[in-house]
C-alpha cells in the first residue's frame, strides 16, 4: 500500500556497501508541488539515496513506487524516462560546446542535432522561470550558477516531474542561491516535486516544505516546515546539541606577524592579480578577507605562503620573506584540500609529515624513523578523532571532513605564528565546521596571527576580529568586525563605493 | 554499478594486491593468446610453440640462464624507470642512455690508462655518468623550459644510435676488425666474469639486484625518497609543501639514466667484449624496460620479477628461432602485445566484481 497521492514512495529501502550500511531502511514520500529536503551531514547517505532513485545502483532491499506503481529503476535513462531529473552537484557539461549543443545532447534524437525546435522550447522555459542565459554561449564562459541553471533546464526539457538537486548551493554566491530558491518556488507552484539535498540548515529552512533528516543512513526524523526548529534539526542531524554561537574571547592583538606593503603580483597567465596590496595581521587576531571569487585571493595566499614571488613590494612573516630558506613556520589550510593538501596515494601517517619529513623526530639523518612517524600519526588521529583511525589508510579514502582534520592536525602542529586558512569549511558538515571554527579561534587567542580567506561572508563575520575586502587585486576596505555592516561590505565586494 | 548476469560490477578506489595480480595475469594470458594467433598464422601450432618455449626456457637450465642474462639489463634499466616514473619524469630514453653507458665503458676499456684492477669499476662509473648525463639534458629542458620529456628522451635515443654507429665506423673502428664495423676486443681486465657454463655476467646481476633493493629502500624508508613519492603521487601537493621539486625530478632523471647506463656497461663488458652496432648491443632493452617498470607498478622490488619474466620472453625468442625457425623479432610482437593488453586492462583495476545473483520477484 502506498499513499494515494504520492509521486514517489520509498519503502524500507536499504543499500549496503562493503563495511557500511549507506542507506538503512529508509521510507519516505514525495508529493507533487512539494519541496522535500534531505538534510544530513556528509556521509549520512543522502547521495547514495539519490543514486538509488537515479538508477545508478539497485537497492539491496526495499521497494520504490512511482505514482503508486512499484518500479525498478535500472539506469539513469530509465529514471529520466519516468520523469526523474537530477541536477548534479558539479555540472556535467561539455565546456567547449554551447549551451544549446549541451542541451541537445540530453535529448532523444535522430542523426542530426535537433537544435531548431529545441531553441524555441528553451526560450519558453527560460522565460517562464526567469532564467537569463544565451543558448549560443560556450559553456566555459558561464558562471557556476549559470551552469547549474543549464542543468535545471536540461532536466525540465527531458520532462522531469521530480527534480533532484544535489547540494545545489555549494557552488553559488549568496545572490545566486537566492535566485535558485525563487526558481524552486516557481517549480513548486507549477506542481513539480523537488528533492533538495543539503547540509545547510538555513537554506533548508528557507526553501523546504518538508524536511527529512538522515544520519548514518537512517531516517532519524521528518518534520514539516511549520514544525521545524533549527536547533532541533541540528541535534537530529549531528546526534547531539550544537551551538551556533561562536563564543570568542576579545582579541588582544600583539606585534605584526604578517606584513604586506605595496605588493604587486602577476598570475599564471601573466596578468596583474594584485595591484599594490598593503595588509597587516597581528599576533592574536583573526583578519577575515572577504571578496568575490577571483578577486586576487589565490595570488595573495600564494605570495603569503611563499609559493609565488611578488613583482614588486614587500612580504614579511616575522620579518622574513616567506619563500626564504629560513622562513617562519606558516600553517596553510589550502583552498582545494584534495588537490593540494594531500598526496592521496600515501597513507595518513605519511601525509602528516609532509612538511617535517626531513627533521627529527621523523628523520634521523637521511633515514625516516617509521616508528616515530606512526606514533605521531596515532597521537594526532586520536586528538582530532580522524576516521578511519588506521594510520595506514590512504588519504584519498578519507571523507572531506576527515581530510580537513588531517590537514589541520598537520598544519597547526608546532605552534605556527601565522595561519592562512582558505575556505576552511567549504563543503564540511556542521560538526566539522564547528571544529574548524573552534580551532581557529583557539589558535588566534593562543597568539597566532590568522588570515581567514572565505567567500562565505557569514563565516568571515562570525570569526574575524577585522574584516578586509579584496576586489580587483586591491584591498578596498577594512573595518573592525563589530562595526562591519553587511550592506557596505557587499558593495565593497562588488566594487562599488570603495 | 552494473549487473552482468549474476555479477555486480562496482567502482572501487582501493586496488587490492589480489586483483592487481589477477588483472595483470589476465592481460598476460590475453597477450599470449593473441601471440598464439600470430604463430598460427605463421603456420606454427601455438600449442607446440608454447610447449617448446616452456620446456626450453623454464625447464632447461641453459635456457633459463639465457633468460636471466637478458633480465640483467632489463632489471637495471627497469629499476631506473620505476624511479623516474615515480618522480614524474617520463623517461622513454633508457635505450639511448643504455647505449651511452656502453660507449663510455668501451672508451674506458680501450683507451683510458687505468690500472687493470680498476678497469671494471671505472667502466661502471663512466657508464653511470654517461647514461645520467644523457638523461640530464631532457630533465633540464623539462624543468627550465617546460619541454615535453617524453619527446626529448625518445628523440635522444636516435642520437645515441647514430653516435654509436659513427664511433664504430669512424674513430673507434678496430684495427683487427677487418672492415667490420666494431671496435677492437676489450682487454681481459675489462671483461666481466661469467657464471661457469652460462653467459650470465654475475657481477652485473649482483649489482642489479643490489640496486633494486637500494632503490626500494631509498623510496620507502628515507627522507630523500619521501619527496619523490609525494611528487609522483601529487605534484601539486609537493609544490604546496615547498618540496624541492627541481631536485626530485633532476635526481630521478640522473638515477634512471645512470642505471640504464650501467645496463649498457654490462652488455659490452659481459656479453660482447667490444662496442658494436647499436641494435646488436641492445635488442631494445631500453624499450622493454618500460614494460618491466609498468608491470612492477612503481615497486623497484617488483621489477626483479618482471625483468626476469621479460628476460624469459627474450629467451623464448631464441628458442623460437632455433627450434621453430621463426624470426627472433617475434619477441617484438610479444612485447608489443603485452604492453597493449597491460595498458588496456589498466582501468579494470578500479572495478570490483561481486557474485550476487538476483533474487526472484514475487
Amino acid at each position: 500500500m502506498t499513499e494515494p497521492n504520492a509521486l514517489l514512495t520509498l519503502k524500507n529501502v536499504t543499500k549496503r556497501f562493503p563495511g557500511v550500511v549507506a542507506v538503512d531502511r529508509v521510507s519516505l514520500e514525495v508529493y507533487p508541488g512539494e519541496v522535500h529536503a534531505l538534510l544530513g551531514e556528509n556521509g549520512a547517505g543522502k547521495t547514495t539515496l539519490v543514486s538509488l532513485l537515479y538508477g545508478l545502483y539497485p537497492p539491496d532491499e526495499g521497494e520504490i513506487f512511482w505514482r503508486g506503481r512499484r518500479v525498478r529503476i535500472r539506469s539513469p535513462q530509465e529514471a529520466i524516462r519516468m520523469g526523474i531529473g537530477l541536477v548534479p552537484q558539479h555540472p556535467l557539461l561539455v565546456r567547449a560546446h554551447t549551451v544549446l549543443e549541451n542541451l541537445a545532447l540530453g535529448m532523444p534524437r535522430g542523426f542530426l542535432f535537433p537544435t531548431r525546435g529545441l531553441e524555441a522550447r528553451i526560450a519558453e522555459l527560460t522565460h517562464h522561470y526567469g532564467f537569463r542565459f544565451d543558448p549560443h554561449a560556450p559553456v566555459w564562459q558561464l558562471s557556476e550558477g549559470e551552469k547549474q541553471r543549464v542543468e535545471i533546464v536540461r532536466a525540465l526539457l527531458q520532462g522531469a516531474r521530480l527534480l533532484v538537486l544535489d547540494e545545489p548551493t555549494s557552488v553559488l554566491t549568496p545572490q545566486e542561491a537566492r535566485e535558485l530558491f525563487k526558481v524552486i518556488r516557481r517549480m513548486r507552484s507549477e506542481g513539480e516535486a523537488v528533492i533538495f539535498i543539503s547540509h545547510k540548515l538555513d537554506e533548508v529552512l528557507e526553501v523546504a516544505d518538508r524536511i527529512s533528516v538522515l544520519r548514518k543512513g537512517r531516517l532519524v526524523g521528518q518534520v514539516t516546515r511549520a514544525e521545524a526548529d533549527k536547533a532541533e534539526l541540528a541535534r537530529m542531524m549531528v546526534g547531539r546539541q550544537v551551538s551556533f554561537e561562536r563564543t570568542k574571547p576579545p582579541a588582544r592583538p600583539g606585534e605584526a606577524v604578517l606584513e604586506l606593503a605595496g605588493v604587486h603580483v602577476t598570475n599564471d597567465r601573466g596578468l596583474p592579480a594584485l595591484r599594490g596590496v598593503d595588509l597587516r595581521v597581528r599576533a592574536g587576531e583573526i583578519l577575515g578577507l572577504a571578496g568575490v571569487a577571483g578577486s586576487g585571493q589565490r595570488e595573495l595566499v600564494e605570495v603569503v605562503t611563499g609559493l609565488r614571488r611578488p613583482e614588486r613590494g614587500e612580504v614579511r612573516v616575522l620579518g622574513r620573506a616567506p619563500w626564504s630558506r629560513r622562513r617562519a613556520r606558516i600553517a596553510h589550510i589550502p583552498e582545494d584540500r584534495r588537490r593540494q593538501g594531500v598526496a592521496g596515494g600515501l597513507d595518513l601517517a605519511e601525509n602528516l609529515i609532509l612538511h617535517d619529513y626531513g627533521r627529527p623526530p621523523f628523520a634521523r639523518g637521511p633515514l625516516l624513523d617509521r616508528r616515530a612517524v606512526y606514533a605521531f600519526a596515532r597521537e594526532q588521529i586520536a586528538r582530532y578523532r580522524i576516521d578511519p583511525p588506521d594510520p595506514r589508510t590512504p588519504a584519498r579514502l578519507l571523507s572531506g571532513g576527515n581530510l580537513q582534520k588531517l590537514i589541520l592536525a598537520r598544519e597547526l602542529h608546532g605552534e605556527p605564528p601565522l595561519i592562512v586558512a582558505v575556505h576552511p569549511t567549504y563543503g564540511l558538515d556542521v560538526g566539522a565546521t564547528e571544529l574548524v571554527h573552534e580551532l581557529l579561534i583557539e589558535q588566534s587567542r593562543g597568539g597566532a596571527a590568522v588570515l581567514l580567506v572565505s567567500e562565505d561572508l557569514d563565516e568571515v563575520l562570525a570569526l574575524a576580529d577585522r574584516v578586509a575586502v579584496i576586489q580587483g587585486g586591491r584591498i578596498v576596505g577594512e573595518v573592525p568586525a563589530e562595526a562591519a555592516d553587511r550592506e557596505r561590505i557587499g558593495l565593497w565586494m562588488a566594487g562599488v563605493g570603495a | 554499478m552494473r549487473r552482468i548476469g549474476p555479477f555486480l560490477v562496482e567502482k572501487d578506489l582501493v586496488v587490492p594486491a589480489g586483483r592487481l595480480l589477477a588483472v595483470s595475469s589476465a592481460a598476460l594470458l590475453m597477450a599470449f593468446f593473441a601471440a598464439g594467433l600470430v604463430f598460427w598464422a605463421y603456420g606454427t601450432s601455438p600449442v607446440l610453440a608454447y610447449r617448446t618455449i616452456f620446456v626450453e626456457t623454464l625447464l632447461s637450465p641453459s635456457g633459463f640462464a639465457e633468460g636471466v642474462r637478458r633480465a640483467i639489463p632489463l632489471l637495471l634499466a627497469g629499476v631506473g624507470l620505476v624511479l623516474a616514473f615515480r618522480g614524474q619524469f617520463w623517461n622513454i630514453g633508457a635505450e639511448g642512455q643504455l647505449l651511452l653507458g656502453a660507449v663510455a665503458a668501451a672508451g674506458v676499456a680501450l683507451f683510458a690508462p687505468v690500472p687493470a684492477a680498476l678497469k671494471l669499476p671505472a667502466m661502471f662509473l663512466a657508464g653511470f655518468a654517461a647514461g645520467g648525463l644523457w638523461a640530464a639534458v631532457p630533465a633540464l629542458l623539462k624543468l627550465r623550459l617546460g619541454v615535453n620529456d617524453v619527446l626529448t628522451t625518445l628523440m635522444l635515443n636516435y642520437v645515441a644510435v647514430y653516435l654509436v654507429e659513427w664511433l664504430i665506423h669512424g674513430p673507434w673502428r678496430g684495427r683487427t676488425a677487418f672492415g667490420f664495423a666494431y671496435t677492437d676486443r676489450f682487454p681481459e681486465a675489462a671483461m666481466l666474469p661469467l657464471i661457469p657454463g652460462t653467459y650470465v655476467h654475475w657481477p652485473t646481476l649482483a649489482l642489479a639486484l643490489l640496486l633494486a633493493g637500494a632503490a626500494w629502500f631509498v623510496l620507502a624508508r628515507t627522507a630523500w625518497g619521501y619527496p619523490v613519492r609525494v611528487t609522483g603521487d601529487n605534484p601539486e601537493a609537493a609544490r604546496y609543501a615547498h618540496m624541492p621539486v627541481f631536485w626530485v625530478v633532476f635526481g630521478v632523471a640522473l638515477a634512471s639514466g645512470g642505471l640504464a647506463g650501467l645496463a649498457g656497461v654490462g652488455e659490452v663488458a659481459g656479453v660482447h667484449g667490444r662496442l658494436l652496432g647499436a641494435y646488436q648491443i641492445s635488442l631494445g632493452y631500453g624499450y622493454t624496460a618500460i614494460i618491466v617498470a609498468w608491470l612492477a607498478r612503481g615497486n623497484p622490488l617488483g621489477a626483479v620479477l618482471t625483468a626476469l619474466f621479460m628476460g624469459l620472453v627474450f629467451a623464448s625468442g631464441d628458442v623460437m628461432k632455433v627450434a621453430l625457425q621463426m624470426p627472433f623479432r617475434v619477441t617484438d610482437v610479444f612485447n608489443g602485445l603485452i604492453l597493449f593488453f597491460l595498458i588496456s586492462t589498466e582501468r579494470l583495476l578500479y572495478y570490483r566484481v561481486r557474485w550476487a545473483p538476483e533474487r526472484k520477484e514475487r
